[in-house]
């Protein structure tokens, strides 16, 4: 039965991955606390009341490994932390809300989060598909790597260990913003060449991060970036919500790809 | 859970899911951090943890077990204002005052980890806190000054005699 009071949630905080693995399960009835800033206001709005809460801090699950071009970063690793890593993730990170957020927000937290109802979420999940990212979660059947576009749309079941890229031989970055507070990333395109080729991803332009193969596609076939940048419709699932109509994100998604694969230097 | 808070040790006994914001206000009568939002989209409760500034709404209790928080009244006393408060009193940056508690907080880890902000650092370091007064330039300007060390602490007077004080502000020194 779900609690009905904050009072009534286990909070169970491990000190190790292993711990944590253990204690996360299938993921049945358990929920992942990172840095607190997308759950936070759930539960102090009465939102949600969790029967479970894995208290992940402690957990020894943050921090950037570098093994030669290829960087490893635990999903507890917060994204004041990514501000300088590679392009595009490092412009990525500098666009969530502001530097008292982004000292608390997880890399883990902005690749889970359920999509946002009013605002779009995940802007470090355009650059990581750029960048041909794997992930490593815990869950049923055990650790597991996959793709970090594989992972997206479905992740409320693993538990995100890390994430794991290679650093690009160039890359590029296009986005539109609507200032608030802090400004809130309408649309994001990344784009990223890698020895794994060309990718493109996109965030706001679906319920979580996308990648856009059909420009990937047109771009390998020897299309103009202007050609390509108009096949994004063919990957986008373009949305309404509080910041942009479905009708707006679809005129403005093809102008930033173009702009993310001009800002590569050079195109192709 | 036990946290130091301006300096003294604290139990807490509130729910460890309760934010820090609601903690401080309810259970220990640390009323500067501001109710403003509760999901971190206005700044009016940020504090400082650790010494970093952080919304005191999207922490979890469970998350500070054993950490230190500094509010506006750790920073300094009506008679020996900080450098920040000087400043926002000299510069008038107080309007209706509901996010004054959040902006000094931001602007005085603002300041720890980068002394010398310019302007451009400074907007960036405090993006994040709405002022619905929209006194913005007079914030600006205040950690702007304070940045530059031009605060005349001894020059502010204060705006009511600590009697007072005492009836508006619960839990202040009389």
């Amino acid at each position: 039965m779900p609690a009905t009071s904050l009072a009534e949630a286990q909070v169970i905080a491990p000190t190790s991955r292993a711990e944590a693995v253990e204690t996360f399960g299938d993921g049945s009835s358990v929920t992942v606390l990172g840095g607190g800033t997308i759950l936070m206001p759930e539960l102090n709005y009465g939102r949600l009341r969790p029967e479970r809460v894995l208290l992940l801090q402690n957990a020894g699950l943050s921090g950037i490994a570098r093994n030669g071009n290829s960087l490893t970063i635990g999903a507890m690793t917060t994204v004041v932390e990514l501000e300088q890593m590679p392009e595009p993730l490092g412009t990525a990170a500098r666009h969530v809300a502001d530097h008292e957020i982004r000292g608390q927000a997880t890399l883990g937290g902005n690749l889970c989060a359920p999509a946002g109802g009013t605002t779009p979420r995940g802007d470090l999940q355009a650059a990581l598909i750029a960048l041909g990212a794997q992930v490593k979660t815990a869950g049923k059947g055990g650790e597991r790597t996959e793709p970090i576009e594989d992972f997206l749309p479905a992740p409320a079941d693993r538990l995100l260990l890390e994430v794991e890229f290679e650093e690009p031989q160039r890359s590029g970055y296009a986005a539109a913003h609507r200032p608030h507070a802090h400004a809130y990333t309408i649309l994001a395109v990344c784009a990223a060449e890698t020895s794994a080729g060309l990718r493109v991803g996109l965030s706001g332009a679906g319920p979580n991060g996308l990648r856009a193969r059909s420009v990937e596609a047109a771009l390998a076939g020897g299309a103009s970036a202007e050609e390509a940048s108009q096949k994004v419709l063919d990957d986008a699932q373009t949305h309404d919500d509080a910041l942009a109509s479905a009708w707006y994100r679809q005129r403005l998604l093809p102008i930033l790809v173009q702009r993310a694969l001009d800002d590569l230097g050079g195109g192709k | 859970m036990r946290l130091t808070v301006n300096g003294e040790q604290r139990d807490l006994h509130s729910p460890p899911l309760t934010s820090l914001l609601t903690a401080l206000r309810e259970e220990l009568d640390i009323t500067s951090p501001k109710a403003g939002c509760h999901q971190g989209g206005c700044g009016a409760c940020t504090v400082l943890v650790d010494g970093e500034a952080r919304r005191s709404c999207l922490v979890p209790l469970a998350a500070v077990d054993g950490a230190t928080i500094t509010t506006v009244e750790g920073l300094g006393a009506a008679d020996d204002l900080s450098p920040v408060q000087a400043a926002f009193d000299e510069h008038y940056a107080a309007q209706c005052g509901f996010c004054t508690s959040g902006f000094i907080m931001a602007a005085t880890a603002l300041l720890d980890r980068t002394p010398k902000a310019g302007r451009e650092e400074i907007l960036a370091g405090l993006s994040g806190h709405v002022c619905r007064c929209t006194g913005y330039i007079k914030i600006v300007s205040a950690v702007e000054a304070a940045a530059k060390g031009d605060v005349h602490p001894e020059k502010v007077e204060p705006s009511f005699e600590s009697e007072e004080a005492a009836v508006l502000i619960p839990g202040s020194p009389a």
